[in-house]
């Protein structure tokens, strides 16, 4: 068994099992099974796998999840991490801080009209978009590097997705109880308590998804100005628009569709299924100790048997409606929930916890070959994933840490590319495009060089002696267009030309072609 | 077509329609694509009602919007008029000198400039201004008619050989065609002006148009050939010809007397808008 993540491509196992709970009819010890009852004290659910191979279709309607609340250090860690997630959503765009007179005094700020990305002490100009692809570089890396250590702990704990998706399924369980309430509700006829039911839960859901879209126009524009602005009725039709797009997204994607965007939608578990292996941790249940699996009754001895009583209890709480047994499978988000039930169950029919749990396909062999059990954290995936991750890291904090106040970009005029002169000079037109990135404006000296050149003019401010001075205002980029004249004589020693450009603190220098319609 | 046939395989209804054995499942369509469509549809006749749509014989259906594309595009010019009123009078009020000083007026006017260059100019001087045989280029040192600001605004606003009663009138006379000269003397000529040029001609046609040159073009070009912005005679001793400097298109020129015409502009731009051509021209490179 090389890899088992291409769901397609695992059907032995699948098999293996399905014929596994034919046989657990029965129960392993072949006593009669008590409806209803996996063991003495423990319900078997009626839950049913929503991807089982058996139901599998081209064209599939969707199963409804009704999502058994969990309790346990898993579903702990999931509340932590949506108040975390969802802290840093709504609160950063509230954050301050001070950058001086004339410039945005918000810490985190997408400033869509003046084209300036500011993030704390970071700001980012449209031309320099290749920070942005540097950052989603070692965000891609790191998604990679924690799949190959510890599994889908993005898609698990920190996936806007599977947060929202959860924050809708707590509303739906305050609101309409838990999952056998829920599926008694969906099954009642319309009675005017449903009705109640129903219409507050879309209430409350679509007054969440309105929260999202609110929040998120605030990276965009100064927030206490818009809030007054959104309150008053004030802000701009794009802004309003802006909302109900991602209040509508919000609800159809968190409320109706849920795992189904998982599991059509997003790339990411195709993706990851090429890019894990066989010591990656994931939410994986040890089938070499579940199985065989089947019902239990006290006192029963459990020599020759599998702990699993086949409760359905890990089913029943999947907010992906899957069956962890199945083995290792796209749609497994790998949140940990189906691990909290089952270590109730084990704690109530006295087993060692532990039967789902993060582990390793590598592991479940070993311990089938009675081997020790053991983490390979360091591989060459591994290694490779962290090296790629402290080099970009590396270059993108050079960068930054070594990033200029001043920019100069020359672009020679490309029609026409020269002008010949009556007395034979050749004449060349260069836009400058000057960005002062300080804070303060600026009295730049320009210097052209390179070449002997007869005459410099920059348009609008004349004719160059020696450094022209080009007052440039702050955070501002000023266009300038100069033009380069050489004489007939000097053509030949004239090819490239040399712009510097700077003040005390700070230069830039561009050297680009100079034409002279002749061959060289 | 009649017989109604479930698939075995898919438990779909055939079309009943068969080819050579090959059957087609009359799939339904997909729910979500149905309903997509039926959405449309609703959208349709409500569109019927709020905009103007349905072809009358005298007019259309309005709608209840009263929505009309050709008042929004007015609507909009009028916005784009409000909003540039302001630099538009400080370009009508500063002399040129001074646009050329004001950074803020310089950008206008070169913005400006660049757009109505693009509408009104590009189609005979070409996108840069590097004109070709025939219309002038605007980036190199050669003004028929002056290249300072102030010359560049009235070529603009007269026009050349125009409908402007001051427009700019110059003559060259078809000497071959009209039969004022001979056509040994017109080659004469030619050779004449390449070598005014410095280039290389035939010593002896040279010689022969000396008294030539002196009797039929000295009196606009110069007797030195220098040319005379006064009356837009160009210069033939540079390296620079309208209709070309090569001995056989020199020829056609004094054979034919070719003049091109430049537009008058000053019924189809405001002043403030020539203005602005004009400091865009000048700011090409060429200007004076």
């Amino acid at each position: 068994m090389s890899t088992i993540w291409v769901v397609e491509n695992s059907a032995p196992i699948m098999v293996k099992h399905t014929v596994i709970s034919r046989v657990s009819d029965r129960t392993a010890n072949g006593a009669a099974a008590v409806p209803g009852m996996a063991a003495d004290g423990v319900a078997r659910s009626d839950a049913q796998a929503s991807n089982s191979a058996a139901n599998r279709k081209l064209y599939k309607s969707r199963v409804p999840i009704y999502p058994k609340e969990a309790e346990g250090r898993y579903r702990s860690i999931k509340w932590a991490m949506m108040a975390f997630t969802l802290s840093i959503y709504y609160l950063v765009p509230w954050l301050r801080w001070d950058r001086g007179a004339g410039a945005p005094g918000q810490a985190v700020l997408v400033d869509l009209e003046r084209q300036r990305l500011y993030f704390f002490f970071i700001e980012i100009w449209p031309q320099e978009v290749y920070y942005i692809t540097g950052l989603l570089i070692l965000a891609a890396v790191s998604l990679f590097l924690i799949n190959a250590l510890f599994g889908r702990l993005w898609c698990g704990y920190s996936c806007p997705q599977t947060v929202w998706t959860d924050l809708f399924i707590w509303v739906e369980t305050k609101i309409e109880g838990d999952r056998g309430a829920r599926i008694r509700l969906a099954a009642a006829p319309w009675t005017a308590s449903k009705i109640a039911k129903r219409v507050s839960k879309h209430t409350v859901w679509l007054a969440f998804a309105v929260a999202t879209g609110g929040a998120w126009v605030f990276y965009f524009h100064d927030a206490p100005t818009l809030l007054h602005q959104l309150v008053t009725g004030t802000a701009g039709f794009g802004t309003y628009a802006a909302i109900a797009g991602l209040a509508f997204t919000t609800y159809t994607l968190g409320g109706l569709m849920r795992e189904q965007v998982c599991t059509y939608m997003c790339p990411w578990p195709r993706i990851q299924a090429a890019m894990t292996d066989n010591d990656a941790l994931g939410v994986t249940y040890r089938r070499d100790r579940g199985e065989p699996r089947g019902h239990h009754r006290k006192g029963e001895s459990w020599e020759g048997r599998g702990s699993c009583i086949d409760c359905n209890q890990c089913v029943a709480v999947c907010p992906m409606g899957i069956d962890i047994r199945d083995g290792a499978q796209l749609e497994c988000i790998n949140c940990g929930l189906c691990i909290d039930a089952c270590d109730d169950v084990m704690r109530r029919i006295g087993q060692p916890l532990g039967l789902i749990a993060f582990d390793t396909e590598a592991n479940i062999g070993r311990r089938q070959r009675g081997e020790s059990t053991r983490h390979r954290f360091v591989r060459p995936r591994t290694v490779l994933y962290a090296a790629v991750l402290v080099i970009v890291s590396g270059i993108l904090l050079l960068t930054i840490s070594n990033r200029h106040s001043l920019d100069l970009d020359v672009m020679r005029d490309r029609n026409p590319d020269h002008v010949t002169l009556t007395d034979g000079a050749v004449r060349n037109a260069y836009t400058l495009k000057i960005m002062n990135r300080s804070g303060k404006a600026r009295i730049l000296h320009l210097e052209v060089s390179g070449l002997k050149a007869r005459a410099v003019t920059a348009i609008g401010i004349g004719p160059v002696q020696g450094a022209l001075s080009v007052p440039v205002d702050a955070d501002r980029i000023r266009t300038l267009r100069v033009l380069v004249t050489v004489a007939r004589g000097d053509l030949a020693a004239s090819r490239s030309v040399t712009f510097t450009l700077g003040d005390g603190e700070d230069s830039r220098t561009t050297t680009t072609a100079f034409v002279t319609g002749e061959r060289p | 077509m009649s017989k109604k046939e479930i698939d075995e395989v898919t438990g779909t209804q055939t079309t009943g329609h068969e080819w050579d054995g090959i059957k087609e499942l009359d799939t339904p369509m997909p729910k979500w694509w149905l309903g997509l469509f039926y959405i449309t549809i609703v959208w349709a006749v409500g569109y019927w009602v709020v905009y103007p749509a349905w072809p009358g014989i005298t007019g259309y259906t309005r709608g209840i919007l009263g929505h009309s594309q050709r008042d929004e595009v007015t609507a909009n010019v009028a916005a784009l008029k409000l909003a540039r009123a302001g630099q538009e009078a400080a370009l009508g009020k500063a002399s040129l000198a001074e646009i050329q000083r004001n950074p803020e007026l310089l950008q206008f006017a070169m913005a400006q400039g660049r757009m109505l260059f693009g509408d009104n100019c590009v189609p005979c001087h070409g996108a840069g201004g590097q004109g070709a045989p025939g219309y002038p280029n605007l980036n190199d040192d050669v003004w028929l008619w002056g290249g300072t600001l102030a010359e560049i605004q009235q070529t603009i606003t007269v026009g050349a050989r125009a409908d402007h009663p001051k427009t700019h009138q110059s003559q060259m006379p078809a000497f071959g065609r009209d039969g004022i000269l001979k056509e040994q003397q017109v080659d004469d000529l030619a050779a004449y002006v390449l070598h005014l040029s410095g280039r290389d001609a035939n010593p002896r046609a040279v010689s022969r148009a000396r008294t030539l040159f002196a009797e039929n073009c000295a009196s606009c070009h110069g007797a030195q050939g220098k040319g005379n912005r006064e009356m837009g005679a160009p210069d033939l001793t540079d390296n620079e010809a309208l209709y070309g400097h090569s001995l056989a298109a020199v020829r056609d020129q004094i054979w034919n007397g070719h003049g091109g015409v430049m537009p008058n502009w000053n019924g189809r731009l405001t002043p403030e808008e020539i203005k602005a051509l004009a400091v865009y021209v000048h700011n090409l490179g060429g200007g004076e």
